[in-house]
Order: structure tokens, then sequence, then C-alpha cells
């Protein structure tokens, strides 16, 4: 495949005004528009400014993912625009609360590969856990892996939280 | 004026008061339950106008004619609910076009919003992808603020329309006013870029001075830069001697007489123009966006040429087409960069290619790609718009057009000197925007000839406006060129489908004279060539609204053309031409 057209995921970091209406814009432009959303996350960051961050993962063409950084950046409350992905190195984060069912020795390994991947137990009845696990996407997903066959029941997680390596602010 | 007990203002009456220190003279609108305070703040005072349209579309449409031949910002206000739909095609249409407009909408009090309550309509979700921005006022002290917030937002840049949704009882409760900002305002988020980078401005005129076959490719963006940008671009295109062609939404940003001028490009565009684009080697495109009516086939588009992209909106940048060189910036402040730049460096242009180009040229222009055969019985619609023309050039004049054949037509016949004269939907392609934009153009230039070019299809989708044309005694002037088809449909059916002419028969029509009488307006009808001229003599001198319904040939079609998906050196000259003409199947699928 060439490079013009081979479809790559991009981590974008986005600092909005935190109105009423800004994610649907966000959502919107990528919906109208044809672009993917693989994961995405909003917060308010700093009250005192009222911004908020939003982390998008997308995939798609150079030529594409140009597009989607340009159009972000002409919505009227949009602070900032940063591909992470391009930008240098950078770290992802995402959490993940996984509820596992189960009595005995599955029970017993469950808890023994939450121990392998730093998975918190945040709830525990006597047939079931539900484990924090946070990490690289990876990680969680491994980890959601393992758990299916030792009676996995539930699984939510927040998506990617991303930030550029070293002291420079977005 | 305000009476001074009524001063202690309430949010309809900061909402006058922010109109009018935005410089508002006119406001296109059409009444209603949740913006009735608004109506009455008006009727209290005397600096703005309101001219009530007869359906909210055309009331956007009127705003935009008027914001596109003056450099205003258009005024809408509408109501909730039904107000605010009605007006999002005319909305839509601004923000294909970039056409500066403030649309306020009236919304049920903010208590009962999401309640589903009597005309009530999710306007800002509903208007979020056709407006530039949109706000919600929620508090009568925020009010004055996003007025002026709206008006920065919708003239700078990339102009568009804004709309501000005004619960009803935001209208009502009372706050002090808020002046707009003596300084230029820094929103805190939203800062276009205007001023080039210079460095660009430098590697451009490299380019442009190197150039062996080049083009101008100017766009609309040079029209809403104001005039003069126009006169700076006719400057950059004398200094260098290069030719230049105009988009749709360009026509008037450099003088149509001038020799230098190849015509419009694109689907319908000039032989000479699309294969100038073809074939250049360096493509200056200022103020354009690659629009698919222009390039034809992307794959096929001008394969050859170094292309420069000046923008003011980055998303325009390597959207459809990549260049070598982007410059994103304000397309009058870059002409003026790139004149002074060019004539500081005095840069010696290789004049022997340049002589063998216009060569080139000039054998594609003796084609004469918009000849058509000329006919003593019936009215050939090109033939109209010529003697059209020939009667309009030496007046002061505006033209607005509706959609379809007429429109291409009209862009290819009638010559445009100046910028702000043409006003026309290219990027949504309304059909129903002609006459409302004329009673807009006509509201600004109330001595100007405004004249209307329709098809007898389009005019229908907006007649009632005929009411408001006699009510303010606006003499605009409707050019129906009536084929009996929805012509570009036909057009299409005729080439790609067939001859299966589908539903695009305009059966059952009125009789536009009497249309025009019983709405107080003028009729006139011309069906012999050899009456044209007088029809058309007598359609000026009537100080009315007037209709005239030209009939024309019912198989006339509009050349030349690049079908669908071919590219630019594959186009028709004309009806013999058709043979040759194969669609491809991805050709079959573009509109």
């Amino acid at each position: 495949m060439s490079k013009d057209s081979a479809i790559v995921a991009h981590t974008i970091s986005v600092l909005v005004a935190n109105e009423p209406g800004i994610l649907a814009r966000v959502v919107g432009l990528f919906s109208g528009r044809g672009y993917n959303i693989e994961s995405l996350t909003v917060a308010e960051t700093n009250a005192k400014e009222s911004q908020s961050r939003i982390t998008i993962v997308t995939k798609g063409t150079p030529m594409i993912i140009e597009q989607i950084k340009a159009q972000l950046d002409r919505l009227v409350p949009v602070y900032r625009v940063r591909d992470l992905t391009v930008e240098g190195p950078h770290i992802e984060r995402e959490l993940a609360l996984v509820k596992v069912k189960g009595v005995g020795e599955k029970r017993v390994e469950a808890l023994r590969l939450a121990d392998v991947f730093r998975a918190k137990v945040i709830d525990a009845k006597s047939d079931s856990f539900v484990f924090e696990v946070t990490g690289n996407t990876d990680k969680v997903q491994t980890f959601i892996g393992l758990m299916e066959e030792l009676g996995l029941v539930d699984v939510v997680r927040t998506g990617i939280v991303a930030m550029s390596r070293g002291g420079e602010a977005l | 004026m305000l009476k001074p007990e009524e001063s202690a203002t309430t949010g309809a009456d900061l909402l006058v008061k922010a109109l009018i220190d935005e410089e508002v003279e006119v406001v296109f609108g059409y009444p209603g339950g949740a913006v009735l305070p608004i109506y009455d703040s008006l009727f209290k005072q005397n600096r703005l106008r309101h001219i009530l349209v007869r359906h909210e579309q055309a009331a956007v449409h009127a705003a935009e004619g008027y914001a596109r031949s003056t450099g205003k910002v258009g005024v809408v206000l509408v109501t909730s609910g039904p107000g605010a739909t009605n007006a999002v095609t005319g909305l839509t249409d601004a923000l294909m076009d970039s056409i500066p407009i403030v649309c306020l909408t009236g919304q049920v009090p903010t208590h009962l919003i999401g309640n589903d309550a009597f005309q009530e309509a999710d306007t800002t979700g509903i208007t979020r992808p056709c407006t530039k921005h949109n706000y919600l006022v929620k508090a009568v002290s925020d009010l004055a603020r996003t007025v002026h917030e709206a008006f920065y937002v919708a003239r700078s840049g990339r102009p568009g329309p804004v709309v501000i949704d005004l619960p009803k009882d935001v209208l009502m409760n009372k706050h002090e006013y808020t002046a707009p900002p003596k300084v230029a305002v820094t929103h805190k988020s939203y800062r276009p870029q205007t001023q080039p980078d210079p460095k660009k401005i430098e590697q451009a005129i490299e380019m442009i001075a190197n150039a062996k076959r080049p083009v101008f490719y100017a766009g609309g963006g040079i029209i809403n830069a104001g005039p003069k940008a126009s006169k700076l671009l006719t400057q950059l295109v004398h200094l260098t001697g290069y030719p230049v062609t105009n988009t749709l939404m360009g026509l008037g940003a450099f003088p149509a007489s001038d020799k230098q001028f190849l015509g419009m490009l694109g689907m319908h565009g000039t032989y000479e123009a699309n294969l100038a684009m073809h074939g250049c080697d360096v493509m200056i495109n200022i103020g354009a966006r690659f629009d698919d009516r222009i390039t034809g086939n992307l794959t096929k588009f001008s394969p050859g040429s170094k292309k420069i992209h000046v923008d003011i909106d980055p998303s325009s940048i390597n959207k459809n087409v990549r260049v070598d060189l982007a410059i994103v910036g304000d397309a009058g402040i870059v002409l003026d960069e790139l004149v002074k730049a060019w004539k500081a460096k005095q840069p010696k242009v290789d004049q022997k290619a340049l002589k063998a180009w216009w060569a080139e040229i000039e054998t594609w222009r003796a084609r004469n790609c918009l000849a058509y055969k000329p006919n003593t019985q019936v009215i050939k619609p090109q033939y109209a718009l010529e003697r059209l023309y020939h009667h309009i050039k030496d007046r002061d004049h505006y033209i607005t057009t509706e959609v379809g054949q007429h429109q291409m037509w009209a862009a290819q016949f009638l010559k445009f000197e100046q910028p702000n004269r043409w006003m026309t939907s290219g990027g949504l392609g309304t059909m129903g925007y002609g006459f409302p934009a004329a009673l807009g153009v006509q509201i600004a230039h109330p001595e100007a000839l405004v004249i209307d070019v329709a098809g007898e299809a389009s005019i229908l989708m907006n007649i009632q406006e005929l009411s408001t044309a006699a009510q303010y005694r606006l003499p605009v002037k409707i050019f129906v060129l009536n084929n009996h088809y929805m012509g570009m449909v036909r057009q299409w059916q005729e080439l790609l489908h067939g001859g299966r002419y589908s539903e695009s028969y305009s059966e059952s029509l009125p009789d536009f004279v009497k249309v025009a009488e019983a709405f107080g307006a003028k009729g006139l009808r011309c069906d012999d060539p050899a009456k044209l001229d007088d029809t058309i003599k007598e359609m000026i001198e009537l100080k009315h609204p007037v209709i005239v319904d030209v009939i024309v040939d019912e198989k006339e079609n509009c050349f030349p053309m690049i079908p669908s998906g071919a590219a630019h050196n594959e186009m028709l000259l004309g009806p013999d031409d058709k043979q040759s003409a194969q669609v491809s199947e991805e050709g079959m699928v573009l509109v």
C-alpha cells in the first residue's frame, strides 16, 4: 500500500471551551463527514478557564487525518488541536472496570492474574469481583481477554486519554 | 426611537439596540409567537427596516442577496419551530457559499425547552451542521455580548451563517446593555488567520515567475475579501501577463471583457479555461476550493501542474487536491503581498514560453465553444441571454439566478466586469434562491436594475415572494427561460438515462403573465425571436416587478459539458459530441 492510502490510527488532543453543545459539534463533525471515532474521552480539565480536553482516536489516510484536524480547528469553541501521534512521543492510558463471576479455582486464577496486571479489586462478593485495570490499550485488552475464560460478565472502558511526554503543555 | 420610560431595556430592546450598533439597516423576517417581543421592539423604533417575506427560506436568501451585493452581514429574523426549520435551506446555502448571515430565531421560554412545547424545535441541534456557529442564549445578561460575537464570527475569517436562538423569556427579561467592543475583539478560541506567512509569499513569487504555462484560478474568496481584492487580482494578472479563469462564485472578480480572461471553468466552463487548467504547469488558485464541479475526475485533474492554493480556511487546503504550496490567509491581503513582492522583485518571466502558451490558448479559444445554432423560429436560451446582456450592459445592473441550465447559460453569456454583481447558489444549488435573493439586492440598491434569470420550474419554488415585491414596490425583473422542463434534469436524463424523461416535464404550468398580474406585478410573454428585443426593452422600462415568460427551445442542452467522472480534456462541445460521450460506471454515481 502506498504511503498516501495507508490507513493509520492517530490520537488527537483537542482543547475546547466547556460550553453546551461542544461535544455534539465534535461528534457531529465526525458523523457528518464520515470520519471514524475509535475512542473518545472528554472532561473539564481547567475549571477556572472553563476548558475541557477531548482525546480522540481516529483512523484514516494522511489526507483524511489532515482534514479532520483542520475541521476540528475550524470550530469556533476549539482552542487547539494537536496530533499526538505525529508530534513526538506521548503516553496513552485507559481504564477499565472488569466484572468477573465465578467460584473455586477460576476465582483464585482471576485474582492471581489481576495481580500480574496490577489490577485492583474494587468490589468483591463471595462469587464475584470487580477489577480496576489501567494501562495502554493492549494491556487492557489482554486482561479482558484472559478474564473471558474465567467468568467475565461485564466490562466498561473509558477510552484513551493521552498526553505528550516531556515538560510542554498542549 | 425608544421612549425614555422604555429604555430600562428588555431583552428584545437590547437586541434591537445591538443590531443598530452593528450597523444593521435591514432585517428580513417573518413574525410568530416566540418573537413577538422583538416585533414589538421593532415597532417602537425607526432605525431598522424590516422586510416582511412570505416564507422564511426566502428571508435567508434575501439576506444572502443583500450580503453578497453589499459585503455587509445579512440579517434574518424568524420565529421558533417551523420558522427556524424553514430557514435551514437558506442557512445551508449560505454556509456552502460562505455568505455572512446572522439569523435570529425565536425559541420557547427556557422552562419549556425540551418539553415538546408548541412550535418548539431543537434549533441549535438542527442548525449545528448548517451554520458556521450557533448560540442558544439562556440569560438576558448574555444577549448583547452574544449578538456582537455572532456578527464578528459571521463576517470574519471565512464568512458564514450564524444562528442566535432566543427563548421568549430571555427577550422579556430586563438587563443593561453591553456595547460592542471598541477595539477589534480577540475571541478566546476563534482566531482566523488572515496574514500569510511571508516566506510562502516569496516561494509563491518564485513559482509564479518560473512558470511556462501558468493559469490563475480565482474564486469566491476574492469577492468575500472585498472589491479591493478584485482590483489587486486584476493588477497581478496584468503584471504577469498570465491567463485567468474564474469559478462560478468568482465571476466578476476579474473583468470579463479583459483579453486575459478565459471565462468560467468547470463542468460547464469554457473549452479554453478547462484546457488551460488541464495543461498548465503552474496553477495559482486564489480563494477557490477545488470543488467537484471544477475538477471533474480528480485522478485526471491537471496532472502536470504545480499548484499554489491561497485560502482563508485551512480545511479547504488538501481536501480534494493535494497542493504544492498552501498559503493560509485573506485573499485580499495575500494578493496585496503578491503584488508588492512582484513589483519589488521584477522577476523575469520566460516570455517565449508564455507566448507559446498564449498561442495554444488562442487555438482553444478559436473553437468558440459557446457557439450555438441560431434559429429564427424559436428562441434559443443562449440568444435570449445575449440579447438581455446587450440591453443591460450599459446600465447599473445586478444578476441573480435560480439553479439549472439557465444558471449555467447566464454564467456563460452574461459578462461581469465587477465583483458583487452576480448572486447565484453555487455550492448547495438551491432552486428558488434567485428571486428572493434579487429582492435583497434591490433593497440594498434601490435604483439599480436587478434581474433574476430563472427557469420555469425554479421560479415556482419561491413564487410567493411576488407578494413581497409588490408590497415594497421592488422593481425586480424575473427573466424566465421557459423550456417546459427541469432542463438540467432533462439534459442528464438524455445523456445518462437513455432519454427517459422521468418526471422532468413541467406539467400544468401556471400562466406566468396572469400570476404576475394576480400579485400586482406586470407580466410579459415572448415566443418570437424577432420580438425579443422589444420585450426586453419593455421589461427594463417598467418600474414594477415584472415576470417575463420567455418561451425557449425545449430541447436545447447546455454545452460545453464535462460529463460526470470525466477529465477537463474530455469535454463535450456540443450536441454532435454526444455519441462520443461515454460515461463510466463511476461517473454514473456522481451527481
